[in-house]
């Protein structure tokens, strides 16, 4: 399998503007520029297929032809790292070990919008990847890649670093850019879309920093042989994070498409310790569990994740052996959901702490029936009707716990204690 | 008296302003600068940046409030946050809070009585494949164990 996204991250002194060049970084912009008129490189990022990286896998040329090009408005482009997603850390390696990929690739995201000013925004905990990220701007302002007339272009942009301060929801577009427009991270009800009514009201794209990462080597390599990887409807390479009882945990760069019980028993090394797979989230805490003998056939992709009744998320893989207690797993992301619901939308501020403190009081012996239907009621109430997709991220993995390892619920109720007993 | 930037605080608040399309967008570094500054965003320090920010008290209560990385309260010198989502729950995440608070003497969302340490629980911190970890003020440490966390307490001054 190529390397696409991790291609450099080995290298020596990878996030230096010497080294990224040295690998062929900025030849995509210094292409973009010289060579391709923005709706040129808007039709070549559509051929590729390219899905936004961040969990909801919209098309990105499709999200920037959305972007209307007579407004008289400035036009923003963000780059989304507000990595919060749990099970996912493969924007923090990249931030960490590449970040002029994720700088050449914002600049090509804003000259296909005729934007002038872009945004980074990273999640204020990662203090060390924002000081790498910042010094990679001054490298790269420095070497004329940013600023006035990019490479004697004509064409101005400025990159701005901005640190969040610790809030979850802040890395749903809406969120993210009231929070960038100095408030608390509410998100927006949509229409309008962020693509004519974004930061202070004018055109804006936000891009995950994966996204934007794939970029400059699909305009180096072109469409084609981007499309030449992956699925029908699933293009190129995916980073997926792996975390939880696996051998050997860490991000890999997978064909979109790849089968992912191979992935799991052969990639990662399998189960640790020799213990058996119980369940497996594929794509972040916000997507539902998947048993064991559910991913006979399951092979990494979105429409494959879908079939299994899953979702492809963030791609964090989260795996859980035959000792981890469901009821203790589903009351940890319950709590998770409780703890970052914003509290603008009733249905998610007050169903994520009721579900919570029905797995908690389930979890401790306290555990009542009918609380499983009751748990299954909450969930049902906050799908889709909340104004961002925080509620049905709360919601489907609650219901997804229950639905799976029923038997296990209702022991743990009539028993009033585990009987897995993980220890987590 | 009342809070106030210093000089050099000052200098650097018309540096972050002016890096922004709308002085609004800079409320977050600024209040990572109040932070810093005055140790913690109390209702004096919240004042004072809805002053210099030319907003209401009231929007700048609601920010310092929503975002768990802005203070309310003093701290101890070394904050020590313990992710507990679930691949770091998986990990063991609870045998490392539990070791933080038999070695501190004290428990989640408590202070040592000397003020060096602060002990939080906090969601997850992007550090999945080396759980557990814990941040203690802006650096983060990973793939811990019980002994190797008591280690890290012992060297922080």
């Amino acid at each position: 399998m190529e390397k696409i996204l991790l291609r450099n991250i080995d290298a020596p002194d990878s996030r230096t503007l010497a080294v990224y060049r040295a690998r062929g970084g900025y030849r995509a912009l210094e292409k973009v520029l010289s060579e391709m008129t923005p709706e040129r490189l808007i039709d070549e990022i559509k051929a590729s297929g390219l899905r936004g990286r961040g969990g909801a896998g919209f098309p990105t040329g499709m999200k920037w032809g959305f972007v209307p090009k007579d407004s008289p408005k400035p036009k923003y482009v963000v780059c989304n790292a507000d990595e919060s997603e749990p099970g996912t850390f493969k924007d923090r390696l990249l931030i960490e070990k590449d970040p002029h990929a994720i700088i050449e690739g914002t600049i090509i995201s804003a000259y296909a919008i005729r934007s002038h000013t872009a945004f980074v925004y990273i999640r204020g905990e990662l203090v060390f990847g924002a000081s790498v990220l910042e010094r990679a701007i001054e490298e790269a302002a420095a070497a004329g890649f940013l600023g006035k007339n990019i490479l004697n272009s004509g064409y101005d942009c400025d990159l701005i670093l901005h640190r969040g301060a610790g809030a979850y929801i802040c890395g749903e577009e809406t969120g993210l850019l009231s929070s960038l427009e100095g408030g608390k991270g509410w998100p927006k009800v949509k229409p309008p879309f962020p693509a004519t009514h974004g930061l202070f009201g004018c055109p804006t794209v936000v891009n995950n920093v994966e996204t934007l990462a794939s970029l400059p080597w699909i305009v180096n390599e072109g469409a084609a042989r981007y499309v030449a990887i992956g699925t029908e409807k699933s293009k190129g390479t995916k980073l997926f994070s792996v975390s939880g009882h696996i051998k050997r945990p860490g991000v890999y760069e997978v064909d979109m498409g790849y089968p992912f019980k191979k992935f799991l028993e052969e990639d990662c090394g399998g189960v640790a310790n020799g213990k058996k797979l119980k369940g497996v989230i594929p794509g972040g805490a916000s997507m539902p569990v998947l048993r064991a003998d559910e991913l006979d056939g399951v092979t990494m992709d979105y429409e494959s994740f879908q079939a299994a009744g899953t979702l492809l998320g963030s791609g964090g893989v989260i795996v859980m052996d035959e000792t981890t207690c469901m009821v203790r797993a589903a009351w940890n992301i319950a709590r998770f959901f409780a703890h970052e619901s914003c509290g603008q939308c009733s249905p998610c501020r007050e169903g994520c702490h009721w579900m919570e403190k029905i797995f908690q009081r389930i979890e401790q012996g306290e555990g009542k029936p009918g609380d499983l239907d009751l748990i299954l009621s909450v969930s049902g109430n906050i799908m889709g009707n909340t104004i961002c997709p925080f509620g049905d991220a709360a919601a489907m993995p609650a219901a997804a716990f229950i639905k799976k390892f029923r038997a296990e619920f209702d022991r743990h109720i009539a028993e009033k204690r585990c009987t897995v007993s993980a220890g987590q | 008296m009342a809070l106030e930037f210093s000089q050099a605080s000052l200098k650097r608040f018309d540096e972050i302003v002016g890096r922004y399309p709308k002085k609004e967008a800079a409320m977050l570094p600024v209040l990572y600068l109040a932070q810093k500054e005055f140790g913690y965003l109390g209702a004096e320090a919240i004042e004072y940046v809805a002053g210099i920010m030319g907003v209401p008290a009231a929007r700048v209560y609601g920010v310092v409030t929503f975002y768990t990385m802005l203070n309310m309260k003093p701290i101890g010198r070394h904050h020590i946050q313990v992710c507990r989502t679930l691949p770091c729950a998986l990990a063991g995440a609870e045998r490392i809070t539990a070791a933080i608070k038999a070695k501190l003497g004290i428990q989640v969302g408590e202070t040592t009585p000397d003020g060096k340490f602060t002990l939080s629980e906090v969601e997850c911190l992007a550090s999945c494949g080396t759980a557990p970890m814990i941040q203690v003020n802006d650096e983060y440490y990973e793939n811990l164990n019980e002994q190797r966390v008591g280690e890290i307490l012992d060297k922080l001054k």
